[in-house]
């Protein structure tokens, strides 16, 4: 897998893409960045005829999310298409609407997994957290009918304050019905820059305790090292922040194309412009490619460099692309009790702006905006 | 040796030519197969439809000046490990169904 991607770098062709189907919802989760309204959707023909494209363009990698993909009327006739083009399919979905029928036509589609949205083992959380009454039940429902009929399915945990203490049995649910689990505490800002979910985020102590956990980490010990100082610096001229807009990129519904999903740097629009032009003519994608670590203004010389899993796409919503992302910085310093300058500035900032809100320098995890981790992201 | 077998690309598998390279992705397992020139060749002319013998005298004979025997029975050996793998049929006769996918396209390379 390495070797495609780093064969697909070399080669500037874009191996992975998002292309969200639609931005409708049968769902109002507390925590969800997307307007749901549409705002002209592509239509199938419009779909089909990018398929095409991406086909043409090399891509391998297709992720089919939303809003609720099974919104969509035509959904099997776009999944039917792209695997008739061959790409390797995920779904992303909430599987409220998946039944027997539905989960036997993915099955037969040879998709090569779904990932479905699990919030909480207790469906009074689950539900409260999607608004949608009954949503635990039928969730879970979906996603036995999908693991029974062969596909391969895992849950996505996202935490929040909610439902912050329920991984562990989420995770047991997971193992009990035989899928994957990957468990997420990324709560990001709306597509429109609004940060207000970011309050959302679950306390600094419940992040410790994740990182902390091997079974969500991996080797926790050495997830949690203390940092190990700057990328050398013929390091940071090579490396590059992320595979957004190198070897990946983003489809919105109405043909917008961005970097990645969470960095929504506007870059072109399929029904203007064919898609490979985008992705090899596009400024802005041209732009974020040019950046390298080194380039990096507070992150080239901090001292988590060499480890921090900084999202340029969250430090573009910050305001600068090749700035420090606060909430990977917030994370590095749950991981390793050892804050960098970036938050020690922010937290100061914060603390002038707020003299009533306490005494004293406050700790970096009592930031506003706690911590943001994802864990098994490839 | 079975002049009139024919192959066809297992239909759970995902694929796509990169860089000169077909790249599959086997639907059972997710494993990663990368195939040479002449493997991705006869992977794309797998239609289940065409004898596997007509395969080879078409595209592998004509173009690398090969003894069709010795061809043939290359071309069986490597169909059988292919299959092996899960990501192509071997069969006695013709599987139609695989024509569902027409060719692979070809990714074009940045310039
Ligand atoms: S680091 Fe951020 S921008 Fe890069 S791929 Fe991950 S989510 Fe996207
Ligand atoms: S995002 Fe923050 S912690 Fe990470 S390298 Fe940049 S300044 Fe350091």
């Amino acid at each position: 897998m390495r070797e495609m991607g780093a064969k697909a770098l070399k080669l500037g062709i874009p191996l992975g893409v998002q292309l969200d189907l639609t931005y409708r919802c049968n769902e109002r989760c507390v925590h969800c960045y997307l307007d749901h309204d549409d705002h002209g959707e592509m239509t199938t023909a419009e779909i089909r005829d990018l398929l095409d494209q991406l086909a043409a363009a090399g891509v391998f990698f297709l992720i089919l999310s939303g809003g609720e993909i099974f919104l969509r009327k035509d959904l099997f006739e776009i999944v039917e298409y792209a695997r008739k083009l061959m790409f390797s399919v995920k779904l992303k979905t909430n599987a409220v609407m998946i039944r027997k029928a539905k989960a036997k036509r993915i099955a037969a589609l040879g998709v090569e997994s779904v990932q479905i949205s699990v919030y909480s083992h207790r469906a009074e959380v689950h539900d409260a957290i999607t608004k949608l009454p009954g949503s635990f039940r039928r969730t879970i429902e979906g996603a036995r009918l999908l693991k029974s009929n062969g596909v391969r399915v895992s849950f996505a945990n996202v935490l929040m304050k909610h439902n912050a203490g329920d991984y562990p049995e989420v995770q047991a649910l997971a193992a009990e019905l035989g899928v994957g689990y990957n468990v997420d505490a990324t709560i990001t800002p709306m597509m429109d820059g609004d940060r207000s979910i970011l309050d959302l985020n679950i306390a600094p102590a419940a992040l410790e305790q994740v990182f902390h956990n091997s079974t969500l980490v991996g080797n926790a010990e050495e997830f949690c090292a203390p940092p190990s100082g700057p990328l050398a610096q013929a390091d940071a001229l090579d490396t590059l922040p992320c595979s957004a807009g190198h070897t990946a990129c983003y489809v919105s519904p109405y043909g917008d194309v961005y970097p990645c999903v969470q960095f929504p740097l506007p870059s072109g629009n399929v029904r203007k412009t064919r898609f490979l032009d985008i992705w090899q003519h596009s400024p802005q994608l041209k732009e974020v490619r040019a950046i390298t670590m080194a380039d990096l203004q507070g992150c080239s010389s901090c001292t988590h460099g060499s480890s921090c899993s900084r999202c340029p796409g969250l430090a573009y919503m910050e305001g600068n692309m090749r700035g420090p992302s606060t909430q990977d910085c917030e994370k590095s310093f749950a991981r390793t009790g050892v804050p960098s300058a970036n938050l020690l500035r922010k937290q100061a900032a914060t603390a002038r702006q707020e003299p009533a809100s306490g005494a004293g320098t406050p700790s970096p995890l009592s930031a506003k905006h706690t911590v943001i981790w994802m864990a098994a992201q490839s | 040796m079975n002049a009139n077998r024919y192959i066809a690309r297992a239909a759970d598998v995902a694929a796509r030519m990169i860089g000169g390279e077909m790249m599959i992705m086997s639907g059972a397992d997710s494993s990663l197969y990368s195939l040479n020139e002449t493997a991705s060749i006869l992977w794309q002319a797998a239609d289940g439809v065409t004898p596997l013998a007509q395969i080879v005298e078409r595209h592998i004979c004509a173009d690398y000046a090969v003894d069709p025997a010795t061809a043939l029975r290359d071309a069986e050996e490597l169909a059988q490990d292919l299959a092996r793998h899960g990501i192509l049929l071997l069969a006695d006769a013709p599987v139609p169904d695989a024509t569902l996918r027409d060719t692979v396209p070809p990714a074009r390379e940045s310039p």
